[in-house]
């Protein structure tokens, strides 16, 4: 196996630049695939870019309630005061000032930067679950598939058709608004974790199709290589077989579609609420924000332009790390 | 030597079933009736061309295949249809090496992992650790102990050939089959592996199944031949035997194509005519008849087995076997060992201009 250029340059320059303590250590310093990996993603620009976009979002979600103390104003707090008599925020550019740094929705008068960085939180928090459910169960069904064949291969298989042939847009519509009815009623107030748990749930039930036939494919390829005969000539079970031999070699696909899934629930989530099955009014959320939004699209641009901007920058930076990724752990693929 | 034998086989067979749809329209007799026996300590080469069973019967002797029909018998225990559990001791004493090196270590796992994958997997705990006893193997085949923490793609065809020979010896087998080892490997570099390979049956007692394609390591590395053809073995014997006097015409002239163990004269090489019988349906009776100069017939419709010759160790599955020949054989050929009966044989084939 011939080393990439760039794996090459990777190798020299981690030898020589990081390596104080002499010849004598250089001798047994072994780089994994993965650190190999790590220094490939660490020398491009886009993933380093996009990465640190990453950890800043997911730090300004995960810290929320200490931006809530910080910025002295809940999501839930109104200022009717501010807005004018026809319920639009008074200011400039949707009243954005020094005490509301995005302006203030109109009617409500909530606070438009701390409901972001609330929505930040719950749609990271959705996008996060679902895409490590989906991957969990894709990962399990999709290594048995492969490995074992046989009926279990073709059940499998039959289960993500008719997964796959399940319209996701009319299921959801219908079973979310069926589900909050059946367990809450007509009058009950619904909770904020409800709503969420649904949508991770209908996610779940729908996204593991792509992670399973990714896995299980990678698990044929990989199943009659030698290792893994070699395992299987001293003895190894099953467990042994798909979670130490094989699951190893598929983790950079199943990185990459993990990576590229996220944001693909980020949207759904917020397409979901804006179709108005999604998370109700109470719960901050990127989708439910823009749906409001529009009625002012004329009236109060900045309504509709932060929310949008932040999913926006959101997404794009999730895709972009996903490809850099894919780049830095499979050099030899091509777009 | 003791003479019971570590590993006998009898009527060993592995047969393909071909699928169009759902309908099974034939069936690949890759592997059709194999009996031999290895003894502790013995190695045996197993050689044919591409595509006459010789990895097929290495699967099945660990079980990574499942046979057919037969048995195999290891240690004085039938294993031919054990389970996982039941195999689990006998896996110890017996273990596989490779073909290809780049395929047959895990690249996600460290030498140390690769190496002590056996010992973890059958819950062997070694006096000094897990970690002293996978060092003390790399440096029994040669490798630095210190390369432990090393990935596979840091290391050239034959170390990493190496290191699968350690994992191999991990759990102290009684018996490799080593798959065609070294083919993979850099002509400079099969020398040191089949040497090292040597050194530790030596040392080890081990006992080997050695399947090459490659007659002059056999040769070098193999006390016993089997000679096998189209799922069959036709020739087995002892290495003089073979080499010096093979008498299987198939034998004759795959010994003859390799330039420098030919003795048989002027005539120089054989050159079989057409191509190996597909397996799907191999011919009636002597499977080789198709293309020997010999061929009566006889050979069209009675099989031959597999006789032992001249009250030796040596076993011919042929009608008219070399050495014999003048006695058998209805046109009274000469014996084909002396020049004369050489030329004689090249004119029935084909002479290769040289």
């Amino acid at each position: 196996m011939s080393l990439s250029p760039v794996e090459g340059v990777a190798l020299a320059e981690i030898e020589s630049g990081t390596d104080p303590v002499g010849p004598a250590a250089k001798g047994v310093v072994g780089r994994s695939p993965g650190q190999l990996a790590w220094l490939r993603l660490r020398r491009d620009r886009t993933a380093v870019v996009s990465g640190v976009l990453l950890i800043f979002f997911l730090l300004l979600g995960l810290s929320a309630p200490l931006i809530e103390m910080a910025y002295g104003i809940g999501p839930r707090e109104q200022f009717q005061n501010m807005l004018d008599g026809f319920g639009m925020p008074l200011g400039y550019a949707g009243g954005v000032s020094g005490e509301h740094w995005f302006g203030l929705e109109p009617n409500l008068g909530r606070d438009i930067f701390i409901r972001l960085i609330y929505g930040l939180r719950t749609s990271l928090f959705i996008a996060f679950a679902a895409a490590l459910i989906t991957a969990t169960i894709g990962i399990v069904l999709g290594a048995l598939a492969g490995y074992l064949g046989g009926w279990l291969d073709a059940v499998i298989n039959w289960i993500t058709d008719l997964t796959l042939a399940m319209p996701f847009l009319i299921i959801a519509l219908a079973l979310t608004p069926t589900i909050t009815l059946r367990f809450y009623g007509e009058r009950g107030q619904v909770s904020s974790a409800f709503g969420v748990g649904v949508l991770i749930a209908v996610f779940a039930i729908f996204g593991w199709t792509s992670t399973a036939r990714l896995v299980r494919g990678q698990v044929i390829a990989l199943r009659e290589r030698e290792f893994v005969e070699a395992a299987r000539a001293s003895g190894a079970g099953l467990g042994h077989m798909l979670f130490r031999q094989l699951l190893p070699n598929i983790w950079a696909p199943i990185l990459v579609s993990f990576s590229l899934a996220v944001p693909q629930f980020i949207t759904s989530e917020a397409a979901l609420s804006f179709i108005g099955v999604g998370l109700s009014d109470e719960t901050p959320s990127f989708g439910r924000m823009i749906y409001d939004s529009l009625d002012f699209l004329q009236t109060d641009p900045a309504y509709v332009f932060f929310p949008g901007i932040m999913i926006f920058a959101l997404v794009f930076a999730f895709n972009l790390f996903g490809d850099a990724l894919r780049d830095a752990l499979d050099p030899k693929s091509s777009r | 030597m003791t003479d019971e034998p570590l590993l006998r086989v009898r009527g060993l067979s592995k047969h393909f079933p071909v699928r169009q749809g759902l309908r099974a329209t034939g069936l690949v007799r890759a592997v059709d009736g194999l009996d031999f026996d290895v003894r502790p300590g013995e190695t045996l080469g197993l050689v044919g061309e591409s595509g006459c069973g010789k990895t097929t019967t290495g699967r099945m002797l660990v079980r990574l295949l499942e046979p057919t029909s037969g048995s195999i018998e290891f240690d004085g225990r039938d294993i031919t249809h054990a389970g996982r559990r039941e195999l689990r001791p006998l896996r110890q004493e017996l273990q596989i090496i490779f073909q290809d090196p780049y395929a047959s270590l895990n690249p996600r796992h460290t030498v140390g992992r690769i190496v002590a994958m056996p010992l973890q997997v059958n819950g062997i705990k070694p006096p000094g650790g897990i970690k002293a006893r996978v060092q003390e193997l790399l440096e029994l085949v040669g490798l630095n102990p210190e390369h432990y923490n090393r990935y596979p793609h840091e290391f050239s065809g034959g170390q990493r050939q190496r290191i699968g020979i350690a994992r191999a010896l991990a759990l102290r087998p009684k018996l490799i089959v080593a798959d065609e080892p070294v083919s993979a490997l850099d002509v400079s570099i099969q020398a040191q592996v089949v040497n090292l390979l040597r050194d530790l049956q030596r040392e080890l007692g081990l006992a080997f199944v050695f399947i090459a394609h490659d007659l002059a390591v056999v040769r070098h590395f193999c006390q016993r031949v089997a000679v096998m053809y189209l799922g069959r073995i036709v020739e087995i014997g002892d290495r003089a035997d073979i080499y010096e006097r093979p008498q299987h015409p198939y034998t004759r002239a795959l010994l003859s194509a390799i330039p420098d163990v030919t003795q048989l004269g002027p005539a120089g090489r054989i050159r079989l005519t057409g191509d190996v019988p597909t397996p799907l349906d191999p011919p009636s009776g002597c499977r080789f008849r198709t293309r020997c100069w010999k061929a009566q017939d006889i050979c069209a419709t009675e099989e031959p087995a597999l006789i032992p010759r001249d009250g030796g160790s040596q076993a011919t599955a042929c009608h008219f076997p070399e050495g014999e020949a003048a006695r058998t054989s209805p046109e009274g050929e000469a014996d084909s060992t002396s020049p004369e009966a050489a030329e004689s044989t090249a004119q029935v084939v084909e002479e290769v201009p040289s």
